[in-house]
């Protein structure tokens, strides 16, 4: 397959063939991951920027070792470190970006659209690593392929839960983006306080009651709660939220047998899950967080040997592409 | 009777060729167009729509303090541009017009800058430094010649101040615009709460927002029994609101502004900046609300809400951008599109634009009446023109119209008997 897209912005921008094609290629990464020595020459002389605005050590980490293990060069700019930190006019820092050529920019920002705002103004590939409430597609990417290497690619009669706050939650929006996309049914339990505006519209069923909830699902995904979520009104404490949304191993006996339990990490054990079921067999929380290495290979594969990825040397691509916000290169998406 | 100054030859006014006299400022007549005369200038209309010079009864000219967004001179060429023979500028300047000097700065600037007019009304603030805590000085603010009160742009939670306010306010004959938002409950928002807002993962600002406060304005002016008028309405619920209100004999007034009537939150798809405004473009339901209140008087006067921003405050993420639509330049263009799609006739552009504005401010209006104030345009529906940062005559060139082509232009305008420009 020829990658059509010069950036990743979004589970919506993929096809369902271009999703199982990310798949397909992590799949042959994460042998890789299994050697002694896990490192190929793939992408030898591309230079990779992982800008993390909003701090995340997971997920930079997770690309940083993607990156390496590829040969790639990353460079990281912490949001406390440099100049390029939270508060800086992002338009500023996109032109500091492209002035260091770099051949793709991870970005994590806390700003839903950040994503968008950077790639309209680089030339090189953005790669979105969480904007604000917006969209994490490599989570749900690698959720895809976590559970895929279980199911399959065909999730036909399957059915996803997602569990939690859903109207902040930037995984939540790429999970069922990509779950249906794959022909899954998708349903999403929160107090009504943590669904996003609008969500009636979306392609899932909508609960508030988590044991129902889990009847006949074979999924079950937790996010991550923010603990200001209290503060700011939306939940009255914390014990009140584990009792009532907390997964515990009762809900999930009313769950199809062999239900898969997954995380995106960092938990807050007791809160969204139950300790012990977070360690349990049918868990794929630490499964997830190889198949995070993986999949972003794949990714960085994809975006730096796509065909007309800009050439560093070519002075046309320098002079023309890189400064025309018009060019064919961004009008794909 | 002396005299034409001028006449104003071959003009369409409803429907019929005119030739329009014109002496000491003031209409003489509207006479067969080619009535000879001896007397007077000439200006030949070439066939061209003649309007009354419009009102602008919300704009925002960001002088003093943000002379880099727009200043009184710009402002005001925009409104010349645009057909606006008055405008009404909003008072969150910096500093605040909460004193008689502000308020006669901004009126001698207009006067330097565009003697000939337009003609700047300064709206006074309601509260000390739109801080919504203590009354801000309206008798003096009316004697420096502020036309209306309001705290637009910081709304006033407090309903006992805003009680205060509008009682004290009607000592001195003077209208209070309100802008209609609970600020607790818009907080942080960047877009309409709904369908859009829940994709973008952006906080909206919902509708109720709005009409909660549109709720208690409508109730105190009830029980007060004094007048309101209501700023920017944006969405359904408001307008039932101010129907509700207006067949109980509530002295309430509204305006909305062509972007409420032409777009939708859609809009902001791909983070448009340039679509984020204060109160949010709404949905289809609300603009068919809002089309059908323009139509029927329930909403009364149209206003820009112009709101310049500089380029590099839009081009940031959503959460960042201030809300804004630079809107003198494109106002009447975008309400020809709802005379061309049939929502509005040529009669209601002169009364949302004109004599309403005009009466509910009590300002001079020309209805082109012997003795009326000589403000008028001339304007060709049929000149096309392609909105671009060259083609606005404001500083602001923040607005969702840039790259499009609007119907119409504005092709002479005099204030006063006097041509600003043909
Ligand atoms: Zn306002």
């Amino acid at each position: 397959m020829l990658w059509p897209h010069k950036d990743l912005l979004c589970i919506s921008q993929l096809t369902a063939a271009e999703i199982l094609y990310v798949f397909q290629m992590a799949r042959r990464f994460a042998e890789i991951n299994t050697r002694p020595v896990k490192k190929v020459p793939t992408l030898k002389g591309k230079s990779v920027i992982l800008f993390f605005v909003e701090p995340s050590t997971r997920t930079k980490t997770s690309f940083d070792i993607a990156g390496k293990r590829l040969s790639a060069d990353t460079y990281s700019l912490a949001a406390s470190s440099s100049s390029l930190r939270k508060g800086e006019n992002l338009k500023d820092s996109a032109l500091t970006l492209q002035a260091m050529h770099p051949d793709a920019l991870v970005l994590r920002h806390h700003q839903s659209g950040a994503g968008e705002f950077l790639a309209r103004r680089l030339s090189c590939s953005v790669i979105n690593a969480g904007d604000g409430w917006h969209a994490h597609p490599t989570q749900a990417l690698l959720d895809g392929f976590t559970l895929s290497e279980v199911w399959g690619d065909d999730m036909t009669g399957k059915t996803v839960l997602i569990v939690g706050d859903i109207a902040h939650s930037r995984v939540a929006r790429s999970d069922v983006l990509l779950f249906t996309a794959l022909g899954a049914r998708v349903r999403i339990c929160a107090p009504r306080t943590l669904l996003p505006a609008g969500v009636r519209q979306w392609p899932v069923e909508v609960f508030a009651d988590l044991t129902e909830a889990c009847k006949g699902v074979d999924a079950v995904i937790c996010l991550r709660l923010q603990l200001e979520r209290q503060k700011a009104g939306l939940l009255p404490d914390l014990r009140e939220y584990a009792r009532t949304y907390g997964l515990g191993a009762g809900h999930l006996n009313k769950a199809n047998p062999g239900v898969l339990v997954m995380h995106p990490g960092p938990m807050n054990r007791g809160v969204e899950i139950d300790a012990a079921l977070a360690d349990a067999e049918n868990s794929l929380i630490l499964d997830q967080v190889s198949a995070g290495v993986a999949t972003r290979m794949a990714l960085l594969f994809l975006f730096l040997t796509r065909k007309d990825a800009p050439d560093q040397g070519d002075v046309r691509s320098d002079q023309t592409e890189s400064r025309q916000p018009q060019s064919p290169l961004l009008q794909e998406d | 009777m002396p005299g034409p100054d001028l006449i104003v030859r071959n003009v369409l006014w409803q429907d019929e060729l005119v030739s329009l006299w014109i002496g000491q400022g003031v209409i003489q007549r509207l006479a067969p167009p080619d009535e000879p005369s001896s007397e007077g200038e000439q200006l030949h209309g070439g066939g061209a729509l003649l309007l009354p010079g419009l009102i602008d009864a919300h704009v925002h000219l960001r002088e003093p303090g943000f002379e880099y967004k727009e200043d009184i001179a710009s402002g005001l060429e925009a409104a010349v541009r645009g057909g606006f023979s008055a405008v009404l500028a909003m008072a969150n300047t910096s500093p605040v017009n909460d004193s008689a000097a502000v308020t006669s700065f901004m009126r001698d600037r207009a006067a330097a800058a565009h003697p000939l007019g337009p003609r700047l009304h300064p709206v006074g603030a309601l509260t000390k430094g739109l801080a919504g805590l203590e009354l801000a000085p309206l008798a003096e603010l009316a004697e420096a010649g502020c036309v209306a009160f309001s705290n637009d742009g910081m709304p006033v939670a407090n309903p006992d101040l805003f009680r205060r306010a509008m009682e004290y306010a009607s000592d001195l004959g003077l209208v209070v615009i309100d802008h209609c938002e609970d600020p607790v409950l818009a907080e942080g928002a960047s877009m309409n709460e709904g369908r859009f807002s829940g994709l973008l993962g952006l906080k909206g600002q919902p509708v109720v927002a709005e009409s909660m406060q549109v709720a208690r304005d409508i109730l105190l002016a009830e029980y007060l029994d004094l007048p309101i008028h209501l700023a920017h309405i944006s969405c359904r619920q408001s307008v039932e609101l101010i129907r509700w209100a207006k067949v109980r004999g509530v002295r309430v007034s509204a305006e909305t502004c062509p972007h409420y009537l032409l777009w939708t939150e859609e809009m902001v798809q791909g983070y448009n900046t340039l679509a984020k405004v204060n109160p949010p473009l709404r949905t289809d339901d609300d603009v068919l609300t809002l089309r059908q209140a323009v139509r029927e008087g329930v909403i009364d006067i149209l206003v820009t809400d112009h709101a310049p921003h500089a380029d590099h405050e839009k081009e940031v993420p959503m959460d960042e951008a201030p809300n804004g639509i630079s809107g003198l330049d494109t106002a009447l263009s975008l309400s020809w599109k709802l005379v061309r799609e049939g929502v509005l006739s040529p009669q209601d552009l002169c009364a949302l634009w004109s004599a309403r504005p005009g009466a509910l401010f009590s300002l001079p209006v020309n209805r082109f009446q012997p003795g009326d104030p000589a403000d008028f345009i001339l304007f060709n529906p049929d000149l096309e023109w392609t909105v671009t940062p060259e083609t606005l005559r404001s500083k602001g060139k923040n607005t969702p119209c840039l790259g499009q082509t609007l119907p119409g232009r504005v092709v002479a305008h005099g204030i006063a008997g006097k041509i600003l420009f043909s």
